[in-house]
């Protein structure tokens, strides 16, 4: 098939090639070819109408303006078009199920989306006199107490703007508080091999050295291999609770002790939070800082990259370095210590964020949680988990479980029920495309080879999961039965077929750049191949 | 529990086919002492829709929105009228629900609009590449001085004083712990600062705004062939990105890196966040570049498409030798903005800031007739600094209890700092009309 330089199919008058239907516009029905916004630039028009400046006067000081900025030019109508067909070429929560492993993909409420909505939080500027915002304080400071009660913790940094920021947080408040013991020469992390990359990432951003603990043959961290790490240099461990794995920690108390025993912190990575929220406290297990994703947890939505947000519990050993802004009860009302002169007694670290935090997600979160309340959150853990060993007990038989249940709220698999069969997980998550799901986590966590982690959620029904299970087991059963080019050419439904990822990163292309020759044809319209 | 799809018929089902006769049994690893036995004391349970509406609709209440009142906060986020279509768009459950594009082939709805949204800020900004976003324009700032450290393996960096004193903050903390030596300048309300002579050898990077804090319009042409001569990098920061609309951007200039807070296009003022950071800079440094990336590529058929890319700098591959632990980043913050600036174009954009420009002129000509009250800035784009002969702070109030959110008093942010007191930012948008700004007027002459 011939393209031109948009890819845009430029075969002439073509109905059949190799006796597939071809059409002239080269788009599928509901699948529509959408060319770059650039390249629909419709000189003249505008989606916008603004009155006319009140004066042409200037006052620039005598610096320069600029000529023209190359914006291409569209009517309402075109931008709104382009953006929804873009839209339709998504998977997403809304339309399928999306048991990315680590993730959370559960239902985000429309009630959430409808409550940030209200001017009275959406329309509010982060700089207005307290007296004006008193709502908003009271918001943060009625979410920030949920967050503590159900974690058990004494103290909560809002501002974090992601999982990752939050981590940051936590590191900083430990490397704050090391200092203040006179330990500086505390710089060394532990982080099991089983973690996120954001953890040794964000050790290493925060000037720490990161010391690998090795994982053990079940999955979990022994209390054994963190004592053999241990020592005065160690500023903290990191560790994911429940781990990437989808096991819960057994020995987590012994390994929280133990680091406090030799003088360290036990930061919590609380990506997977969801597991355990209303069942276990993590101040119960010896923590020391745990982030929560709001966009996990509690549901706000991911956005295709966020926007997210971290608040990150903290024990009363941290609790005095929490960064700037937070917020508390003054005399009339609350009240928002942004100096560090203000923060009476404490020893913020610093400032982490413009503003003061991710209030949208707050909003979100809080519509969520109160429609949750403490006995509906509870009972989102137990169906996460449930979820989740349904999904293991059910499929431990075609595809091999990399460790023996019961799971948390996600299922390990690895790649040893492929072994002969030349398909990869790669290839086995595309084939999942074509059947409607959006694929499980690949490749993550690394202490397992090829793994395949299965995150359900609470939010699929019973009805969901049979016929995803069905769906795994078809095709199980087909890599099996030897059916590789199957796999290899999946998937075939898509509106792209398979990527050429080595092509994006060899000759990087970040931006369109517009053509020498502009090209005026419209969408269907035949021009010369390149 | 209308999230929970599971019946009880379900739940005893799964529980049989997995084997187990409680849910209880699934948690045997929890240690016993730390597994609770119900619902945690002294929280609600669950509420219906119509409660939580009225929950919350109570706590909005208690807050004066800035559509309310006559407004002129700025200080580093704007209030600017956003279309209707922006955030319509933006809600179609497909951009909304989805998950950071992992898998190209269904998810080139994502993966498309990023493309255009590091188009649309290259275009802006000047520069030749721009990344997926950040979390925001200050946390932004702090990846463009580790970045810059990175490519010049230099540890000295000079803050201008007409940098948001939150970019600086945010710098200190996340760059300080680094251990970096940071030299911020002392806040530059009269436009005086000349960096030039502070830059040597061991300099890995200046970081500037324009417009400044203060408001201040600045070239930084001269100030960036002395940095480069130095071979040290050169960040422009830029807090109204309206702003590019009429001004060079810095790009032009000889900028390395540009960040920006992006949250003027597209994004309420959401007391806050969740924004978008902008970050741009110069092909040559993209390997050394914080966040994700979206390339263009074909796919197996030779058609155009477009995945995330060189992520052999990211966390996720190199772990603690990565550029940045970014992960989650501002994805439909991303999209809000790279719809309004569609609908926008070129048009729009350049009108969108003259008018912005042509408002903040006409305020400042009312201001300056109020008797005591002169306008501190030579040049401006839609914010400057107003020196009164009281306290700002104290007018400020005032000017609240009737009514008036006049602007952000700059003791705010320099409680400290003598000789600010009777400093006032007011920023003018599109949204304030002449009416609002008569209303500053004579308020103004009321308190004062
Ligand atoms: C285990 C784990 N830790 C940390 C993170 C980072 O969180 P975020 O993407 O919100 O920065 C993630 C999510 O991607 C995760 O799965």
């Amino acid at each position: 098939m011939a393209m031109n330089n948009q890819g845009r199919d430029s075969t002439p008058h073509a109905v059949t090639v190799d006796g597939e239907f071809v059409t002239f516009t080269g788009n599928k029905a509901l699948q529509q070819e959408e060319a770059l916004i650039f390249e629909l630039d419709n000189p003249g028009a505008v989606g916008v109408d603004l009155e006319a400046p009140v004066t042409t006067k200037t006052r620039l000081g005598g610096v320069k303006t600029r000529a023209s900025v190359g914006l291409p030019s569209l009517a309402e109508p075109d931008v709104v078009r382009h953006y929804t067909r873009l839209s339709q070429k998504n998977f997403a929560i809304d339309t399928t199920m999306y048991p990315l492993g680590s993730c959370t993909m559960k239902h985000n409420p429309r009630l959430n989306e409808k409550m940030a909505r209200l001017p009275g939080f959406s329309d509010i500027h982060p700089l207005q006199p307290v007296e004006t915002v008193q709502g908003a304080l009271e918001l943060i400071d009625q979410l920030a107490h949920w967050l503590k009660t159900l974690t058990g913790m004494p103290a909560i940094a809002m501002s974090p703007g992601a999982g990752a920021h939050g981590e940051l947080c936590g590191l900083m408040s430990i490397h704050a508080a090391l200092d203040a013991r006179g330990e500086s020469h505390r710089r060394r992390v532990l982080v099991p091999e089983s973690a996120h990359g954001t953890n040794p990432a964000t050790a290493a951003f925060c000037g720490f050295t990161v010391d690998t603990i090795p994982a053990e043959e079940n999955g979990r961290v022994s209390v054994e291999a963190v004592k053999a790490k241990l020592g005065d240099d160690v500023a903290c461990i990191m560790l994911t609770n429940p781990n990437t794995c989808g096991l819960f920690e057994p020995q987590i108390r012994e390994i929280a002790d133990a680091v406090h025993a030799a003088g360290g912190y036990f930061y919590c990575d609380g990506a997977n939070y969801n597991a355990i929220v209303g069942r276990v406290r993590p101040a119960d297990l010896g923590v020391d800082a745990m982030h929560i994703n709001l966009h996990k947890t509690f549901s706000t939505p991911h956005g295709g990259g966020g926007p997210g947000s971290g608040p990150v519990v903290l024990s009363d050993a941290l609790a005095p370095y929490a960064p700037l802004p937070f917020v508390v009860h003054g005399k009339n009302g609350f009240d928002l210590v942004e100096q560090a002169a203000d923060a009476k007694g404490a020893k913020p670290f610093g400032r982490l964020k413009g503003f003061h935090g991710q209030m949208g997600m707050f909003v979100r979160a809080l519509a969520y949680i109160l429609s949750h309340g403490a006995d509906g959150l509870r009972q989102v853990a137990s169906d996460a988990v449930l979820n989740a060993n349904y999904v293991l007990a059910s499929l431990k038989d075609v595809m091999s479980a990399s460790f023996d249940g019961p799971c948390m709220h996600e299922a390990l698999f690895d790649d040893r029920f492929l072994k002969g069969t030349g398909v990869t997980p790669l290839d086995f998550a595309k084939a999942m495309i074509d059947e409607g799901y959006h694929p499980m986590t690949m490749y993550f966590p690394l202490v397992v080879h090829g793994a395949l982690l299965i995150e359900p959620t609470e939010t699929e029904s019973k009805q969901t999961l049979d016929r995803f299970i069905a769906t795994m087991r078809h095709l199980a059963e087909k890599a099996k039965a030897g059916d590789l080019a199957h796999f290899q050419a999946s998937p075939r439904l898509t509106p792209r077929k398979r990527l050429d990822e080595t092509q994006a990163a060899r000759k990087p292309v970040l931006r369109w750049v517009k053509p020498a020759v502009p090209a005026s044809a419209p969408v269907g319209v035949a021009q010369a191949a390149e | 529990m209308r999230y929970l799809p599971l019946t009880e018929t379900d739940r005893s089902a799964m529980l049989a086919t997995i084997g187990v006769d409680s849910v209880d049994a699934l948690f045997r690893d929890v240690p016993e002492q730390a597994r609770l036995k119900g619902p945690i004391a002294g929280l609600s349970n669950h509420m219906g829709e119509l409660a939580v509406e009225r929950h919350l609709s109570r706590l909005a209440a208690k807050n004066v929105t800035a559509s309310s009142v006559p407004f002129f906060i700025g200080g580093g986020a704007y209030k600017h009228h956003v279309p209707a279509s922006v955030d319509q768009t933006l809600l179609r459950g497909e951009f909304l629900t989805s998950y950071t594009p992992y898998q190209p082939e269904v998810t080139q709805g994502t993966l498309q609009y990023l493309f255009e949204f590091q188009t649309q800020v290259a275009l802006l900004t000047g520069m030749d590449v721009a990344n997926a976003s950040m979390y925001d324009g200050a946390t932004g700032t702090a990846e463009a001085v580790l970045m810059a450290a990175r490519i010049n393996k230099r540890n000295k960096v000079i803050l201008s004083g007409g940098l948001h004193p939150h970019y600086r903050e945010v710098v200190e903390t996340t760059c300080g712990v680094m251990g970096m030596d940071i030299r911020a300048q002392a806040p530059d309300w009269k436009n005086a600062e000349d960096l030039t002579a502070l830059i040597d050898g061991e300099t890995a990077c200046i970081v500037v705004q324009t417009p400044s804090l203060f408001g201040h319009l600045r070239d930084f042409t001269a100030l960036c062939d002395a940095a480069h001569a130095k071979g040290t990098l050169v960040i422009v920061v830029v807090t109204e990105v309206v702003s590019l609309g009429l001004l060079t951007p810095p790009g032009e200039m000889g900028a390395d890196i540009v960040v920006c807070e992006g949250q003027s296009i597209g994004n309420g003022l959401n007391f806050g966040g969740p924004y978008v950071g902008l970050f741009a800079t110069r092909d040559k440094y993209v390997r050394q570049m914080p966040g994700r990336l979206c390339g263009q590529t074909v796919d197996a058929d030779g058609k155009r498409g477009f995945v995330l890319t060189l992520s052999t700098r990211e966390q996720h591959i190199r772990r603690e030798k990565a550029t940045s632990n970014i992960c989650t980043n501002s994805g439909l913050c991303a999209l809000a903005f790279t719809i309004h600036l569609s609908l926008l174009g070129e048009q729009g954009l350049t009108k969108l800031a003259r008018v912005n420009h042509a408002n903040a002129v006409t305020l400042a000509d009312k201001l300056e007739a109020v008797k005591g009250v002169k306008i501190v800035n030579d040049g401006f784009f839609n914010e400057f600094t107003v020196k009164l002969p009281k306290k700002a702070a104290k007018v400020l109030s005032k000017l609240a209890e009737r009514g008036i959110l006049a602007g952000v008093p700059v003791s705010r942010f320099y409680p400290e700092m003598d000789g600010l007191e009777d400093l006032l930012l007011v920023a003018s948008t599109e949204v304030n009309s002449l009416e609002d700004m008569d209303a500053l007027v004579r308020g103004l002459e009321e308190v004062l």
